[in-house]
């Protein structure tokens, strides 16, 4: 094979034909992709499902501790779960710039492979496309994921009520100050790596361990504070939270000092929160600590009855309101 | 950068609160922050709540997206539609409104080449990268940016890179110090002055303060307590006034005479349009003649167009602290963060986008 993608891999011809053995059906290895039909037959669905799709689109490709390929898995996989559903199967659909290496593909499609074993969720479906140079940005992943929903009353954005406690699951702003940080060529920020972590289990021991709860969410663009305003918003509560328990590792609040970013604002890909009555929190906590990604997993705050906004009481014990994120967080300039 | 956290500690914040109070004793104290860290940072603690009632905060032209003219505005918009040329800017300008609401990210949206950098030195790599091309950085800020784009200028100059040149929109914080307290309407008390722009400055520019017009002007950090110690140091020379440095641990008082020589040998001081304060006598920074080959308004024939002021906007009577954002009557009507009308909705440190995101309509 050539060392790099040709618009022919494209053509649905031979070559085509290759990319697809040599490259995806090696690594994604499983019997449903591997009957290399139109369409993936799932005959063992049952109950109410929940689908959701996505698509990535992140620049750089990889960055400390992921790629766009582990993201493409981790970000469906989580979306699906955020519903009380358990992920079942992915499909996946690749746009990528003619001259991509294919050793980079390859490497992406890898990272692929492994995130979606460690979630457990095979990726049953696909499709690729070769566009002419210029056309898209190297490479564009979606993935859509089908789940079963195991909860009687799925969990929604809307159910947040007052006497509620909030929980994340840990420290906020990881991604997305390391996406920055590689983006931009950073190199102060030698200590933070993505979050970027499949919850599908996770959440699977918090619905088994106290049963429903009222929102589950992964704060992922917009952060933590843009995606509590959303749930105060669509619940119409107040919600107020305590700066100094929510974590952010050293190593962020330090590099968002000096780039004069807001943390509470930056992505995450590897955290939930969960918002249940009061009474189950400390359950719903004991849960999440028991995967290796809740393990930092603390309660932030309630929520009150009032006007849908979130209030933050700072770390001086001063209040400011938390908006949503308007555009872009740009570090400061003077 | 660990030590910082001693500086947000709420005990020692409440014992500054308290000797603040103290200190003032009942007297009122109207001061003016000129540094959109400042503005942010006092918001985002939360200390802005915690202020005794006698403290009148005024967040001043200290972010340079605000101060920008509208005619600078207007003559990067045009510049951005020229053929053969990448326009490189800091993020915050891709969103400011210029005449006819156009703005650098519909230009880009409609072709134009403009890219987001987050220092000049990008700028340079761009232009490395794109010999065929006319590489533009668009310089605006202070005292604290403008060295860096000096050292960025000689760099261009030591490798000789031809096809960079740099549009300096630079402002200096001493002459627009003077400009508002020329005006007594203005009726500002003292002045927060800047920490990252007194790194490069020191103490001495600001003298004038205290000499000339008998307001002290206190230089302070950015934590919590470091804002909470320059009020009371503030509070206490209200009688005597004088400039102090209450940022020691980042601020030598005699500044940073390195980045002072670059700024020198790159740039001199010239007149410059402020947005609210109208043209001020040398408050900006020129290419000197010897970086003329490097200077966008000579080499590329930029003029700055007359520009009416834009309908109804009050930004800069915000920036002067004659009112607060919520008494423009476009504040969170007609502008807001998404559609800003004015600049200082637009930057996250302009006054406006600060009240709008912290505070409760």
């Amino acid at each position: 094979m050539e060392s790099c993608l040709l618009l022919d891999a494209g053509s649905g011809g031979r070559a085509s034909q290759r990319l697809v053995k040599q490259c995806f059906l090696q690594q994604f290895a499983n019997p449903l992709l591997e009957r290399m039909d139109d369409a993936a037959l799932l005959a063992d669905l049952k109950g109410a499902l929940a689908m959701s799709t996505d698509s990535y689109t992140v620049t750089p490709l990889f960055f400390a501790g992921g790629s766009i390929g582990s993201l493409a898995v981790h970000g469906t996989v989580n979306d699906v779960s955020m519903l009380g559903a358990r992920p079942r199967y992915l499909s996946c659909g690749f746009i990528l710039e003619e001259g991509l290496p294919l050793e980079t593909l390859e490497q992406v499609v890898a990272d692929m492979a492994v995130a979606s074993r460690k979630a457990n969720v095979p990726i049953v479906t696909g499709d690729t496309k070769v566009v002419p140079r210029g056309a898209c940005d190297k490479m564009f992943i979606n993935t859509t994921g089908i789940g079963e929903i195991f909860t009687a009353n799925p969990p929604s954005g809307h159910n947040a009520r007052p006497g509620d406690a909030v929980l994340v699951s840990g420290a906020v702003g990881d991604h997305g100050l390391t996406i920055m940080g590689s983006r931009e060529g950073l190199s102060f920020l030698t200590d933070v790596a993505t979050d970027s972590a499949p919850l599908n289990h996770m959440v699977a021991e918090i619905l088994a361990a106290v049963g429903d709860v009222h929102v589950l969410r992964d704060p992922t663009r917009g952060g933590l504070a843009t995606t509590l305003t959303e749930i105060a918003e669509q619940s119409q509560v107040g919600i107020e939270l305590d700066e100094t328990s929510i974590p952010v590792h050293e190593a962020v609040r330090n590099g968002c000092s000096f780039l004069g970013l807001d943390p509470l604002y930056l992505a995450n890909e590897g955290k939930c929160i969960c918002i249940l009555p009061e009474a189950k929190a400390a359950d719903a906590l004991a849960a999440m600590r028991r995967s290796p990604y809740g393990q930092e997993a603390v309660c932030v705050g309630r929520v009150v009855a009032g006007r849908p906004q979130v209030t933050l009481r700072t770390r001086i014990g001063g209040q400011r309101l938390l908006g949503m994120l308007e555009g872009a967080q740009l570090p400061r300039i003077c | 950068m660990h030590s910082e956290k001693a500086y947000q500690d709420p005990d020692l914040c409440r014992a500054l609160l308290q000797r603040l109070k103290n200190t003032l004793d009942g007297r009122s104290l109207r001061f003016m922050e000129v540094c959109g860290t400042h503005t942010v940072a006092i918001f985002q603690s939360g200390l802005r709540s915690l202020l005794p009632t006698e403290v009148t905060h005024l967040s001043g032209p200290g972010c340079p997206v605000c101060v920008t003219h509208d005619a600078e505005v207007a003559a990067f918009l045009d510049l951005a539609e020229r053929d053969s040329l990448i326009l490189a800017t800091f993020g915050d300008l891709l969103r400011v409104p210029g005449p006819g609401g156009r703005s650098l990210k519909h230009a880009k949206a409609m072709g134009a080449r403009v890219e987001m950098v987050y220092s000049p030195l990008d700028a340079l790599r761009l232009a490395m990268a794109h010999p065929g091309d006319m590489v533009v950085f668009l310089g605006i800020g202070f005292e604290t940016t403008a060295p860096a784009v000096a050292a960025t200028l000689r760099t261009a100059r030591e490798r000789g890179i031809g096809n960079f040149c740099v549009f300096s929109l630079h402002k200096l914080v001493p002459p627009a110090l003077r400009t508002l307290l020329e005006d007594t309407e203005n009726n500002i008390e003292a002045f927060l002055l800047p920490g990252h722009v007194s790194t490069i400055l020191g103490v001495e520019p600001y003298a004038f303060l205290a000499q000339e017009y008998h307001v002290p002007g206190v230089i302070g950090g950015f934590e919590p307590a470091d804002i909470l110690l320059a009020l009371c140091r503030m509070a206490e020379c209200l009688q005597k006034p004088s400039v102090v440095n209450a940022y020691p641990r980042a601020v030598d008082n005699a500044g940073n005479s390195r980045a002072r020589a670059l700024l020198e040998e790159v740039f001199q001081p010239s007149d410059a349009l402020w947005r609210g304060l109208g043209r001020i006598a040398q408050s900006g920074l020129a290419l000197r003649p010897q970086y003329a080959d490097m200077d966008a308004v000579q080499r590329l024939g930029i003029s700055l167009p007359h520009v009416p002021p834009l309908p109804g906007c009050r930004c800069g009577d915000v920036l002067k602290g004659r009112i607060a954002p919520p008494q423009c009557p476009l504040f969170a009507k007609k502008c807001t963060p998404s559609e800003p009308v004015g600049p200082c909705m637009v930057s996250t440190e302009g006054s406006c986008a600060a009240y709008y995101k912290y505070t409760e309509r």
